[in-house]
């Protein structure tokens, strides 16, 4: 618009504008209510001026009407509000289901990245255009915050635990990415750029560099390396579950209850397996705290996802370590 | 219209509570409300200074984009200790301590507060409060942030953040003190015939602000100790890998302070019902929806600190519970904003400073009311949050609120504090050239949060730099329009005209005593037979 004076960042994701029209509309109400606002007291003052030291103004003490009528009209406007914004906050929030991981680790003050395919990046980000990406994020320090402004997309970034984000760029470009959630010292050098490419572009990216064992691979390396095999066998006789399809189930505890299998139960269970055993298992599994790093607990997590379910494998297979196996729709 | 009048009274033969007795001692030992309000009145003024200092500070390093004024380190400080400095130690103690304190036993026919000792603890509790975050900012200071964001604070910051943390938690107390020393006094010491309907709605106002210090406060303070444990004992409570929760201390932090924002702004809202009331000459529309809608903030203020967590790794559908009630607690201040434009409906209007210092608040805090809602709207916020948007929606609130509402009250109720009159047109002039800093400073904000400007940064992209140079800008005029008042009320105290008992011509039991009142407020115990605001019913003589 303004090259040296832009009023609104650019669109480049498919809520962007989703987002937009939002903050256009409660623009437009803020404007509508600021100027009625001033303009009845700018009226008011002017019109009823004090024109001599001894008037006395009609006694008015209020409208019962009235004050339903500025009740209910607000409350209407901003329920429309809440309904609008809770639809585009769900849309933010629900990740399509075939959106491509992407593992993040933020650090005091850089951003480390991980693709599926192997390439790791610092403070940058590549994606394809049209494709929906999912970060799943976490922190090795204190938190911090993923923030791309030209996408209308943040999530804090916690130590501990994984939280995500999703978005699909829209449009070829390079971004800025901040980190959102103050961080210490260098808070503002936390920062580095996203780079949306045309997918050709992007499929030529991902083969170029050094070229680096994907994450499923590396993964299952570190899977044997720590012995996971003797005791999570694929035939479910070892001492601990089998792990092929049991990411997205719901399984049983020892202790009765229910629990979803997502990256943060997976993380869990590795870090500290004894908080929740599954129901049939010993807690004989040691901990893993300060053993994997987070790059390593996310390999393993890409490889224990990668792990098809036990019937639908074909005898003697083992898991896929081509790069991007585990995408669904990966190459156009 | 000139509000320099002809003394009414012969000067200085009449005892009042500044002239009751002399020396350090009658100010550091008084348990006398009005005395204690200007001691209050002292103390946050130089904390105000000294957090606009540090604002100062800010606003100059950003007005290049590079961040090459003072190192990272040094502007991470900056912005902590203004942040704790005007929050804890201007803001949520300014309207409360300073004019609360001298109005409310005033307003409704007492002699003093309930407990006039407790109430000199409060300020003493305060001073060591004060004192002690004082010498952590001299130590070195302090940086991270006034929320002491969990577990940067308990592990990885290297500041002061003990001496800090003690120093609000202290305070914290004289908050509470203050609070249940208003609610004790608002229930049991009303004159005969001032029933709660014939209330000043400024007493309204600060009943409901005296429940959320006393029911809050304490939150904060717990909070505070158990980072304090963490950090000198390395206790697992919000760092995980002591097997804690970080955003545990999110949830436990914004129960207090967003609260704490309603503590900061009602008082204000009291204030401005009864200066448009006032310089309108009219009952203040809707009375009773606007005492009411009072209490419904502080209720409601308690249900949303969820909204400061929207992407903080919150359940997605707490964060649609939190976000519905965010929406209903703007519904009181939406009504609060209405009646108070109907008050001037008909009325006789006279443009005296402290009615500009009312105008502008109406104005300010409506913005600050609907960029509220931009941040309560879930698919927004997302894009919002922790950006300038952030900054220049609590600045409308607190300074373009709080600040304007402290001020226009400081020169309604000057005249009564020191029985002196300040200079009118200067003290129209800075109304106004606070109002054009104040929106010169923080509207470019709005529009740097939207194009994405992280807060708390020190450097930031080039293309954000013409909207920083014109917020700096704003910003210095804003300062001049601070510093006025201080040099014309202090001009006032030696050389302003004697003021009567009610220069304005204003109703409320606090004019119906001499200027300034004797130390029992009223020689004899007012018997109050109407109601409140009664402009219309008869005229009001300023004397």
């Amino acid at each position: 618009m303004f090259s040296g004076f832009p009023l609104f960042p650019e669109q480049a994701s498919s809520v962007a504008a989703d987002v937009d029209n939002l903050y256009f509309f409660l623009l437009a109400i803020t404007a509508f209510f600021s100027t009625l606002i001033a303009g009845l007291v700018i009226y008011f003052a002017i019109r009823y001026r004090r024109r001599s030291e001894v008037e006395l103004p009609e006694p008015i003490t209020g409208s019962t009407k009235l004050e339903t009528l500025w009740t209910v009209i607000p409350a209407i406007i901003v329920m429309v509000i809440f309904a609008w914004s809770a639809k585009v906050f769900l849309s933010l929030h629900r990740a399509p289901a075939d959106a491509t991981p992407i593992y993040v680790v933020g650090k005091q003050w850089m951003w480390k990245l991980q693709h599926l395919e192997g390439q790791r990046e610092i403070n940058e980000l590549h994606v394809p255009v049209g494709r929906s990406v999912k970060l799943i994020m976490t922190s090795e320090d204190v938190i911090h915050s993923f923030y791309v402004p030209a996408f209308r997309v943040k999530a804090d970034v916690l130590p501990g635990r994984y939280t995500s984000i999703w978005f699909k760029a829209t449009k070829p470009g390079e971004y800025h990415l901040f980190c959102a959630e103050y961080c210490g010292t260098k808070h503002s050098g936390m920062i580095g750029r996203v780079v949306a490419m045309e997918p050709g572009a992007y499929e030529t990216w991902l083969g170029g560099g050094p070229r680096e064992q994907s994450m499923t691979a590396r993964g299952e390396f570190l899977f044997q390396s720590f012995s996971c095999n003797t005791c999570h066998r694929s035939d479910g006789k070892g001492r601990g579950p089998a792990l092929e399809g049991i990411f997205g189930k719901t399984v049983d505890l020892q202790n009765g209850q229910k629990v979803a299998v997502d990256d943060n139960y997976l993380r869990e269970s590795i870090l500290a397996p004894a908080s929740k055993v599954l129901a049939g298992y010993q807690p004989v599994m040691p901990a893993f705290q300060g053993l994997v790093n987070e790059e390593a607990l996310a390999q393993l997590l890409a490889y224990i996802k990668s792990l098809a379910p036990q019937a639908a494998r074909l005898p003697g297979s083992t898991p896929s370590h081509e790069a991007g196996s585990e995408r669904q729709n990966s190459k156009p | 219209m000139s509000t320099l009048r002809v003394p009414t009274v012969p000067v200085e033969t009449r005892e009042h509570y500044l002239n009751a007795d002399y020396g350090i001692r009658s100010w550091l030992l008084t348990v006398d409300h009005k005395r204690i309000a200007l001691l209050y009145l002292a103390s946050i003024t130089l904390f105000f200074f000294l957090g606009g200092f540090f604002a100062v500070l800010i606003r100059l390093e950003l007005l290049t984009p590079q961040g090459d004024m003072v190192q990272s380190e040094t502007y991470n400080k900056l912005f902590t200790m203004h942040g704790v400095i005007m929050v804890f130690f201007f803001l949520i103690p300014s309207i409360p301590a300073v004019l609360g304190n001298f109005l409310v036993p005033l307003m409704i026919g007492a002699k003093d507060l309930a407990f006039p000792r407790i109430n000199l603890l409060s300020w003493y509790i305060y001073m060591i409060g004060g004192l002690l975050t004082f010498a952590a900012v001299v130590a070195g200071g302090v940086d991270t942030g006034w929320t002491f964001y969990t577990p940067y604070s308990s592990t990885y910051s290297n500041g002061y953040v003990i001496v800090t943390g003690l120093g609000v938690f202290i305070t914290g107390f004289s908050s509470i003190l203050t609070g249940l020393n208003f609610l004790v006094t608002i229930h049991k010491m009303r004159a005969p015939g001032l029933t709660w309907f014939r209330l000043p709605l400024f007493i309204w106002a600060h009943y409901a602000t005296s429940l959320i210090m006393m029911l809050g406060t304490p939150v904060v303070a717990i909070t505070l100790v158990l980072l304090v444990l963490e950090r000198a004992f390395r206790i697992g409570i919000f760092d995980p890998t002591l097997g804690g929760d970080p955003v545990l201390f999110q949830h436990l932090f914004w129960f207090y302070s967003h609260p704490a924002v309603y503590i900061m702004i009602l008082p204000g809202m009291g204030i401005v019902s009864e200066l448009i009331s006032c310089f309108s000459r009219k009952y203040v529309f809707g009375y009773h929806f606007i005492a009411f809608s009072s209490l419904g903030i502080a209720v409601l203020g308690f249900l949303v600190w969820g909204h400061h967590l929207f992407v903080s790794g919150q359940s997605a559908y707490a964060g649609l519970i939190f976000s519905f009630l965010s929406f209903l607690v703007a519904i009181p201040s939406a009504i609060k904003v209405f009646n108070w434009t109907a008050t001037l409906y008909k009325g006789s209007i006279s443009y005296q400073a402290p009615m500009l210092y009312a105008f502008g608040f109406i104005g300010l805090f409506a913005i600050g009311g609907l960029t509220g809602l931009f941040l309560a709207a879930l698919g927004l916020d997302v894009h919002v949050h922790d950006t300038y948007f952030v900054v220049a929606h609590f600045h409308y609130i607190m300074v373009g609120g709080a600040v304007m509402a402290y001020l226009g009250g400081m020169h309604f109720w000057w005249p009564k504090m020191t029985g002196r009159m300040y200079p009118e047109g200067w003290a129209r002039f800075s109304a106004l050239i606070v109002f054009i800093g104040f929106n010169l400073t923080f509207l470019p904000q709005f529009i740097l949060g939207y194009l994405g400007m992280p807060r708390r940064y020190h450097a930031y992209p080039p293309e954000f730099q013409v909207l920083n140079v014109m917020s700096t800008a704003g910003a210095s005029i804003l300062a001049a329009g601070y510093l006025l008042p201080m040099v014309y009320f202090l001009w006032s105290l030696k050389y302003g005209a004697i003021a009567g008992p009610n220069p304005w011509g204003a109703t409320g039991l606090e004019w119906r005593t001499p200027s300034p009142p004797p130390t029992e407020n009223f020689k004899q115990t007012p018997i109050v037979t109407e109601e409140p605001y009664e402009y219309s019913i008869r005229e009001i003589k300023v004397v």
